[in-house]
């Protein structure tokens, strides 16, 4: 199988979001970045367990600048054989998109595997988008992944249950919890890593198709209402008449 | 020129996110004066209840492979153009994740994923980003535009009438992918935790899986979908599905009821963009706390008792 595993960058999930530029830029002081959650639990260990059981090579893409690299060692840490990175500047889903499907066309993937979505952009797009650009099926928020010979077997959940879905590859899907589980990477793992092949390549013409006019956070709560343990039946009152929730 | 609407729907019953993606279709396309057309794909009765949502027309495809998002996508696609659409809207669903992408990929649109509101004039379209711990306002620049709608974010807004249902056909191509089997696990008036307007949800600090009594009860009795923290379906104590946050799936239900959670950061992105947040936890200093609107510091097993009871009341009185 040759895989490929398209990584993202995302801010460590204790991060605290604050905003620079006049509330148009995500402001990276003091902010540790990993690699996106989904991207390295579920797709890429998913990617590792099929390698090793069937042989092959797992690629390693992301689009974005050099800053992007202590990510794809981590990645390749955990396990993965050599990396690419498209050096380009930040761009929207489509852009990121075209980058990925451009550099996939002609290398004979039979895997590509995306992350369910962004924690930082929540978008669960770029994959979708990926797959419609090579014209290849797509299946978004697997939780299981199998492959014999040619064939993958995926399942999801939809409203009521479990699909289980049959496909030939090559195939893009989009992972989520339930593929694998999250590995650690050892010394000699972080060790190869320096030494394994790490390529850039430059991004292919592309525009923007959305952009970002600029951030802001939640309105603040109120405050809490505390009601005493003893009266706690007087929540129910309280959600009726005052929160109008039930 | 028209706003075209997947709507989609599950053994004939339009799915309540789609009725909403509707509604936000049907808004939109006042505001543009132009017409909000929904397509159904697959079974269908009489118009869905479209049109009390808002549809002005809707197409039908009966033969379509609604699991394969490449001849969803075409059928889509044959849509749009038979519609003149200039904007696609779609539920931020499942289905919408699926197909959204390759619809705007094939016709090089941008694509606002999970918009919380209504576009403005210059089409700049609201969007939670950080799993809800920002929102970010993001302008569409291309001329085709798609959307897709954050469940329970913009709601149903009910109209009058029926829609008008017209049968549509498309060449979709050949299936690449093959559905097995379906695994049903829903139990009987059992509601599906992404559409639930009210949730109550538990965590470690319910010590055991046979605990959950009170958390089922409380649930039924409101009518209410359950859920869990992640630890709780990680050790098994609950299904997967019912895991939410960061790493699971996100909730904006009018009603969220936290017991025994600690409201850690990756929790809370889940399910912060509900309406009404009630945190049950004997530790005063719970995090949680602080993203409340309603908190009973105590102990959960003296606490829920005393709520089933009121609740009880309170619901054969309505
Ligand atoms: C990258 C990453 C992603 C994550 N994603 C998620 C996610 O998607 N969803 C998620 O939930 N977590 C997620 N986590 C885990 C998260 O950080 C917390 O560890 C988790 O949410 C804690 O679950 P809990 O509140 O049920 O358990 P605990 O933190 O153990 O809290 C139990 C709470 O119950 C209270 N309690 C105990 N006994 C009682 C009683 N008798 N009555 C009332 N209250 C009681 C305690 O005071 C405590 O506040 C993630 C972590 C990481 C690092
Ligand atoms: N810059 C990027 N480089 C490589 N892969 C990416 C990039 N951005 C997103 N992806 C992949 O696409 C998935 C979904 O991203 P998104 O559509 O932004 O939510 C991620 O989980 C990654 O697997």
């Amino acid at each position: 199988m040759k895989i490929l595993v398209c990584i993202s960058k995302a801010p460590d999930t204790t991060s605290k979001i604050a905003f620079s530029d006049g509330n148009t830029k995500f402001d990276e002081n003091g902010v540790t970045f990993i690699v996106n959650p989904y991207d390295e639990w579920y797709a890429l260990v998913r990617a590792l367990e099929i390698k090793e059981s069937m042989g092959g090579n797992v690629t390693i893409l992301s689009v974005g600048g050099a800053d992007y690299e202590p990510i794809i060692r981590k990645a390749l840490a955990i396990g993965a054989d050599d990396a690419v990175r498209i050096d380009a500047p930040e761009g929207d889903s489509l852009f990121i998109a075209k980058q990925i499907a451009a550099y996939a066309k002609d290398k004979q993937f039979d895997l590509i595997l995306c992350g369910k979505e962004t924690i930082n952009y929540n978008g669960s797009v770029v994959p979708g988008m990926v797959a419609e650009l090579l014209d290849v099926p797509y299946v978004a928020l697997a939780t299981k992944l199998d492959v014999a010979g040619q064939t993958a077997t995926i399942e999801r959940e939809v409203p009521g249950g479990h699909e289980i879905l049959e496909v030939q590859v090559p195939v893009v899907l989009s992972a989520a919890k339930g593929m694998a589980e999250q590995r650690i990477p050892n010394m000699r793992g972080i060790m190869a890593a320096r030494t394994k092949p790490l390529e850039v390549i430059a991004g292919v013409n592309a525009s923007n198709s959305t952009q970002v006019v600029g951030y802001s956070l939640p309105p603040a709560k109120s405050g809490c209402k505390y009601i005493d343990a003893e009266q706690a039946g007087d929540l129910i009152r309280l959600l009726s008449e005052e929160a109008k929730a039930i | 020129m028209s706003i075209l609407i997947f709507a989609d729907q599950h053994q004939g019953k339009v799915a309540k996110s789609s009725l909403e993606a509707v509604s936000y279709g049907a808004a939109l396309a006042a505001q543009m004066g132009t017409q909000a057309i929904a397509l159904v794909a697959g079974t269908l009765n009489g118009d869905g209840g479209l049109g009390a949502v808002g549809a002005s027309k809707v197409m039908h495809m009966s033969d379509v492979n609604t699991s394969d998002s490449q001849q969803l996508t075409r059928a889509i696609l044959s849509a749009v153009e038979a519609s003149s659409a200039q904007v696609v809207v779609f539920s931020h669903d499942i289905t919408g994740k699926m197909v959204a992408p390759r619809v705007a990929a094939r016709l090089d649109a941008g694509l606002i994923p999970g918009a919380t509101d209504l576009p403005n004039a210059a089409f700049v379209v609201k969007k939670n980003v950080f799993s809800g711990k920002a929102i970010a306002d993001i302008q569409l620049l291309t001329e085709k535009k798609v959307i897709t709608v954050s469940p329970n974010s913009f709601g149903i807004k009910m109209t009058e009438g029926t829609a008008p249902v017209e049968s549509f056909s498309a060449d979709t191509g050949k299936a690449g992918i093959v559905v097995k089997e379906f695994k049903s696990e829903a139990k009987d008036g059992e509601i599906p935790l992404p559409e639930a307007d009210l949730v109550v949800s538990a965590g470690r600090g319910m010590k055991g899986p046979e605990h959950w009594g009170p958390i089922e009860e409380l649930a039924k009795i409101l009518g209410a979908a359950t859920a869990c923290s992640r630890p709780v379906s990680d050790i098994g104590w609950r299904p997967h599905h019912e895991h939410v946050g960061q790493t699971g799936i996100t909730i904006r239900p009018n009603l969220y009821i936290a017991v025994g959670i600690s409201g850690a950061i990756q929790h809370l992105a889940g399910v912060n963009g509900s309406k009404t947040i009630v945190v049950i936890n004997k530790d005063p200093e719970a995090p949680f706390f602080k993203a409340a609107d309603y908190g009973i510091v105590g102990d959960a097993f003296e606490v829920l008792p005393k709520i089933i009871e009121a609740a009880k009341v309170h619901m054969a009185a309505k």
